[in-house]
Parts: C-alpha cells; sequence; structure tokens
C-alpha cells in the first residue's frame, strides 16, 4: 500500500475543497482535521516503507522530516484557527481573503511534501517554486503598504533564488548524462548518488555553487536573507510559524541531497567549507542584528537566520556527530521556533502591537502566556535544560574536537545572540505591565506551544534510543 | 543532414537570444524592452523547436510553443497594455549607466566561457557552446534585474533569465521534465505578474517604481 501517496493527496484534495468552502468556521475545521488527518497518516510511514519509485521515495532522512512537517503543520492550523477567528472578528482580513488563506496553507503544507519526498531532482526543484508561490500569495495577505513589499522582495529575491538553483540542477543532469544515458534516472536521486563517482568533478563542483546560492537564498543564509525578516514580519503569524519551522528545513534539506551526491563523488569541490563559511556568516550577522530589532516578529525571523546559519554550519562539518548534532537541531528549532510564534502571535493580537518597547509586562498580566513564552525564547536562546541546548552544545563540542578556531565565531556568536534575546525579552515579561488584563485569549489557544514546549523539554532531558539510532544512521548517510 | 549544420544552426539561434539578451540592457523605453523582450522569447522558440528536431524530441516542440504563445506574444502584449493602462513611466530609470552596464555584460559573457567550456570536457561540443551560451544569458538577466529600478523592467529581467535557463534545459539531450519547467516558470510569472501585485501595487503606490516601495520598508536589513 502507498501510505505517501495518502500522505500527498489529503492536504492536495483538502487544499481543492477550501478553495470552494465559504463558511469560516466549516473551512477552519476542515484545515485542523486534514491537517490531523496527514499527521496520524504519515506516522504510518514510519512502520512501513513505500517502494521508491523514480519520482517519490521514502528513506529514513526525508521520514524524520515528512513528520516534522505534518505535526507542525498540524500544530499550526490548530493555532491558526484562534488567530483567524479573531484576525476575521476585528475586521483585518475579509471572507474572501480567508478562503483564499485556508486553500493555500494545504496548497503549501503539498509542495513541502512534495519536495521532501521527491525522487526526480526536478520534481524537487518545481516542489519548491510552488512552495515559494503559495507563501508569497500569503505574506500578501493583508494588503497593506509594508505586506505588498515583503511579497515582492520575497518573490524577487527568491524567484532569482530559486532560478539559479534551477541551473545548478541541469548542470546536475548534465554531469550525469554521459555516465548514465539519457532519461529520467539521471535525474532520480536514488541513481545518481549510486553513479555520482564516475560524474565528471568539475562539473559537479560548478552545480554545487549555483544550487548553494539558489536553495541558500530560500534558507535564508545571510547574506542572501534579505527577503526573510520582511516576509515572516508581514504576513499572518501561523505563516510566519511556518516558514521558520518547515519551509527554511525544506530548503536546507533539499541542499544537502546535492551535498550527499557531491560527497560521494569525492573528487569534486568539498560542499563543507562553503557550508560552513556561510554559516558563520548568518551567524553572526544575524547575532548582531538582533540588538537593533524592535518589531517582535522580525527579531524573532533574525533568530531563524542564527538557527539556519548553526544548522547549515553543523551539517558543514560534516561527520557522524556534527551531522547528529545537525539533525537534532533542525528539529529543535522548528518546534521551538514555530511554539515562539504562536506566542507572538498571541501576544501582538491581545497588546495590538508588534512594537517590542510597547508590549511589557506580560508575567504580571497574563502570567501563563507570559511564562511559557519566556520558557519558550530561553530554549530558543539555548539554555540547558531545553533540546536545543542538547543540540548546540553537540555542535560546539564537536567543533572543538577537530578545528577549535572555528568554534570560537559559533561561541561568540551564540553568546551574542543569547544577550539580545534575553535583554529584548525580559523587558516583554517583566517590567510594568502595559496590557489590559481584560484582554484575554481563548485558554486552548495555547496548548500548541505546550505540546511543542513539552516536547522540546522532553528532548533535552531524555532522547528515545530508536530516535537517537535513527539519528545515527541518517548523520552516517550524510557522510 | 550533417553534425556541422546542425551544430553551425543551433549555435546560431543561441547567439541570437544572447543577442537580444545585450539589446535590452541599453533600451531606454518600456515599450523597446518588451519588444526586444519578445524577439528574445521568438528566438528561444526557433532554438527549442530546432533542438526538439535535431534531437528527435518532439516533446521539446511544446516548449518552443509555450515560449512562442506565452513569453513571445501574451507577456509582451499584456504588459504594455498595463504599462497603458494604468499610465506608468514610460522611460527606464537605471542604476548605472548604459556603457558600463554593457561593459559588465561583455565581461559575464567571458566568465561564462572561462567557467563552463573547460568543466564540460565529457559533454558535446553542441551542448558545451550551448550551455556557456545559456549561462551568459542567465547572468545578463541577473545583471537587468540588479540595474534597473523599475518593476516592470525587473520582472522583464528575471524572464530573460528564465529564459537562459530554459535554453540550458532545452541544449541538453534527453533532459526529463523541460516542458514541467517551462509550465512552472510561466505559472510562476502569470500568476505574480497578472492576477495579483500590479492590480495592488498600483491601488496603493500610484507607481511601479520600486523606490517608493523603498521608503516604507520597516528597519532595514
Amino acid at each position: 500500500m502507498n501510505v505517501h501517496l495518502f500522505v500527498l493527496g489529503i492536504p492536495l484534495f483538502t487544499s481543492a475543497l477550501l478553495a470552494v468552502v465559504s463558511s469560516l468556521r466549516v473551512s477552519i475545521w476542515v484545515n485542523v482535521v486534514a491537517s490531523l488527518a496527514s499527521f496520524l497518516t504519515s506516522i504510518a510511514l514510519l512502520f512501513h516503507r513505500p517502494d521508491a519509485t523514480l519520482w517519490l521515495f521514502i528513506d529514513d532522512f526525508n521520514v524524520s522530516l515528512v513528520v516534522l512537517t505534518t505535526f507542525v503543520g498540524f500544530t499550526t492550523s490548530v493555532f491558526s484557527a484562534g488567530y483567524i477567528a479573531r484576525e476575521r472578528k476585528e475586521g483585518h482580513l475579509n471572507r474572501r481573503n480567508l478562503r483564499f488563506y485556508h486553500a493555500m496553507y494545504q496548497a503549501f503544507l503539498f509542495t513541502m511534501l512534495l519536495a521532501l519526498m521527491a525522487n526526480n531532482l526536478g520534481l524537487m526543484w518545481v516542489s519548491v517554486e510552488g512552495a515559494t508561490l503559495t507563501t508569497v500569495l500569503m505574506v500578501s495577505l493583508y494588503r497593506t503598504r509594508e505586506a505588498i513589499e515583503a511579497a515582492w522582495k520575497y518573490f524577487i529575491l527568491c524567484s532569482v533564488g530559486i532560478a539559479l538553483a534551477l541551473f545548478g540542477t541541469i548542470l546536475v543532469y548534465l554531469a550525469a548524462q554521459p555516465v548514465m544515458g539519457p532519461g529520467e534516472e539521471a535525474m532520480a536521486w536514488t541513481y545518481v548518488i549510486k553513479a555520482s563517482a564516475r560524474f565528471e568533478p568539475a562539473l559537479l563542483s560548478l552545480a554545487f555553487v549555483f544550487l548553494l546560492i539558489g536553495y541558500g537564498t530560500k534558507v535564508g543564509l545571510a547574506p542572501l536573507h534579505a527577503w526573510l525578516p520582511d516576509a515572516h514580519a508581514e504576513g499572518p503569524t501561523p505563516i510566519s510559524a511556518v516558514l521558520s519551522g518547515l519551509l527554511l528545513n525544506v530548503a536546507l534539506y533539499a541542499l544537502l541531497r546535492f551535498k550527499m551526491i557531491l560527497s560521494a563523488n569525492g573528487a569534486a569541490l568539498a560542499p563543507g567549507p562553503l557550508m560552513v563559511a556561510m554559516g558563520i556568516s548568518s551567524l553572526s550577522l544575524a547575532a548582531f542584528m538582533l540588538y537593533k530589532r524592535d518589531d517582535i516578529k522580525r527579531l524573532f525571523a533574525f533568530s531563524s537566520i542564527e538557527h539556519m546559519g548553526i544548522i547549515t554550519f553543523a551539517f558543514g562539518m560534516g561527520g557522524a556527530l556534527s551531522n547528529f548534532a545537525g539533525l537534532l537541531h533542525m528539529t529543535m528549532h522548528s518546534l521551538t521556533k514555530s511554539a515562539i510564534f504562536f506566542a507572538v502571535g498571541i501576544i501582538s493580537q491581545i497588546s495590538g502591537t508588534k512594537n517590542i518597547v510597547n508590549i511589557k509586562g506580560l508575567a504580571a498580566s497574563h502570567p501563563v502566556l507570559g511564562w511559557s513564552f519566556l520558557i519558550a525564547v530561553l530554549a530558543i536562546a539555548g539554555l540547558p535544560p531545553m533540546g536545543v541546548f542538547m543540540s548546540e552544545f553537540l555542535v560546539v563540542s564537536s567543533t572543538f574536537a577537530r578545528q577549535p578556531l572555528l568554534a570560537l565565531p559559533i561561541m561568540a556568536g551564540l553568546l551574542i545572540a543569547f544577550g539580545a534575546l534575553i535583554w529584548k525579552t525580559q523587558g516583554m515579561v517583566f517590567s510594568k505591565p502595559s496590557i489590559d488584563p481584560a484582554q484575554g485569549y481563548a485558554a486552548w489557544a495555547l496548548a500548541p506551544l505546550f505540546a511543542h514546549l513539552a516536547l522540546v523539554i522532553l528532548a533535552g532531558i531524555w532522547l528515545p534510543g530508536p530516535l537517537v539510532e535513527w539519528f545515527q544512521a541518517v548523520a552516517r548517510m550524510l557522510g | 543532414m550533417d553534425r556541422a549544420l546542425q551544430y553551425d544552426t543551433a549555435h546560431l539561434i543561441g547567439a541570437m537570444v544572447l543577442l537580444f539578451g545585450f539589446q535590452l540592457l541599453y533600451q531606454r523605453r518600456i515599450k523597446a524592452v518588451l519588444t526586444t523582450f519578445a524577439f528574445q522569447a521568438g528566438a528561444l522558440s526557433i532554438a527549442a523547436a530546432w533542438q526538439a528536431y535535431i534531437q528527435n524530441s518532439p516533446h521539446l516542440y511544446v516548449t518552443a510553443g509555450i515560449a512562442l504563445v506565452f513569453k513571445a506574444f501574451f507577456v509582451p502584449f499584456a504588459l504594455n497594455w498595463l504599462v497603458k493602462r494604468l499610465g506608468i513611466h514610460r522611460s527606464v530609470e537605471t542604476a548605472l549607466g548604459i556603457g558600463p552596464t554593457m561593459i559588465i555584460g561583455v565581461a559575464l559573457v567571458a566568465l561564462s566561457i572561462v567557467l563552463v567550456l573547460p568543466v564540460t570536457q565529457g559533454a558535446s561540443a553542441l551542448t558545451r557552446e550551448n550551455l556557456a551560451m545559456a549561462m551568459s544569458v542567465v547572468l545578463l538577466g541577473l545583471l537587468m534585474m540588479i540595474t534597473r529600478h523599475n518593476a516592470v523592467t525587473q520582472v522583464v529581467g528575471f524572464m530573460a533569465l528564465e529564459n537562459g535557463l530554459i535554453l540550458a534545459a532545452v541544449g541538453v539531450k534527453g533532459m526529463p521534465l523541460v516542458v514541467e519547467m517551462s509550465v512552472a516558470f510561466s505559472v510562476l510569472v502569470a500568476m505574480i505578474l497578472f492576477g495579483i501585485f500590479f492590480f495592488r501595487i498600483r491601488e496603493r503606490f500610484d507607481s511601479l517604481d520600486l523606490h517608493y516601495l523603498e521608503t516604507v520598508r520597516g528597519d532595514r536589513l
């Protein structure tokens, strides 16, 4: 039975369905139920692995990301239910916007899952393009000047990015074609990886440069990150959560698939140092930029750039331990960052502002929200015992063991970012309250936030044995 | 037909696409930019059709058809209509003078030849030359996007870049998904261009000049 076709089919079908449902209540429910159904179906993939075809395949690496994507997709749909209902009530969005929003949300999940499962490198590219397209439309949802500017910038920069990634993909095919002959096998990752040792190394190197710039734009690596803070800040908050938590991962996943092809070749340029350099530049730039932010969503968008930098660095270092740390960090960052955006969404709705200086004293006015927001920020800043601390510790310690000098900028970046996050957050949580405590929110709206935080704290204290073995197997695969 | 003729013809058509890429760089009026783009797309369509013929792969005729109908006729026509209807400034604002832009353009072509030719020794001569030209077209499109301020010319720059990609894709023998890729690009361009952005940008700004957008940037970087 082909479970993965169901995982793809549910969001695709739901997207078409939501495009014609006009009742807001119904579409919110359909969105939540369909996201839950995709999540439950994707769990079946853990136990039953469908056969690889030329188009789609599931292996140890992508299955964990598929489950993560459907899980965060589900929790975000729950958060989105409360968020959207309130935006509608306050008249920020009209009914047509919302129909469009829900249809696009499922279409976005579909394109991301397709990109993760694609065996054909061209199909992977088309899906990443589709994911860009759907998110551009959602970022512009509010129709304000800023939202349109953000969407336009996102569209232009990421279109150029994915265009360059396509050029890189064509070059990989050009390298594969003399060895494997023309046809679809020369585009299928599972075949290409086996034959790549015989490819022309120089051509693969050239291809990787284009792919790194192309998909790197989408990952938000400095200096190609200019679209990311704007897109996060101006779109609806549920979209910020899935952009940071999921889409950046998917783009990085695409890049890693190509990195594996290069590593298997051996003679081509080593992809590691390039990724290490971009990782360090993203981390350092974002760490300093955090200090100057006064918009709460931009603050955490820059924090995403920082963390994608750390992950790219870890995979660039390579080796079993660093790859393990990278995988763990990818998962932890997804869970933590989307949790933060859930909190930020509620905060900006009850306070009516996104400006950090106008948000004060949440711990006093809204204790549950304030404290869980604080815990989430401490988690992302890398304080023990949370999961992010674990993975950052592994990144730093494995780097110290091999390249002590490279560990210095990483340590510095982490500390600088830590300072910025604590400095910005303590005012929001502790000083004299500025928000009317009467401004309430539904109690269940915090459920997704608690679920994510519980997982992150649990992962920091205890990782289940099978999960560790699994990550270790994938880390070996990544080389 | 002998291989030399096949090679020379493909080379000639590829060079035409590149030439129009250069011509795009020095146009001063939006209408002229759009006309030049239409010619480039037409040349691309001939290139795709020729590759379909010599590689004996009929699906490339579809790519040629898309390039001809969508890019050479529909897009320039629709953009022209938009420019007229919305009363956009008819002249192109440049961030960099025409002279320096052309010099950079020539340097980019040299760069792609120096980069591509040594690394593709395993491939056939036809593919190599085609790829070098395609990469030049891609880089010229990128240059155009950087040196032109207007939203319309930026979109044209993006489409010129995309023409380079399609030229590369059709030149590689047996490349799967070429048709799907040109469809995906067309959807990208069509949806964004006509459905959404332009009308909304017009609604809010009265001008498509991105300078106006720059002023409302939240906090920089």
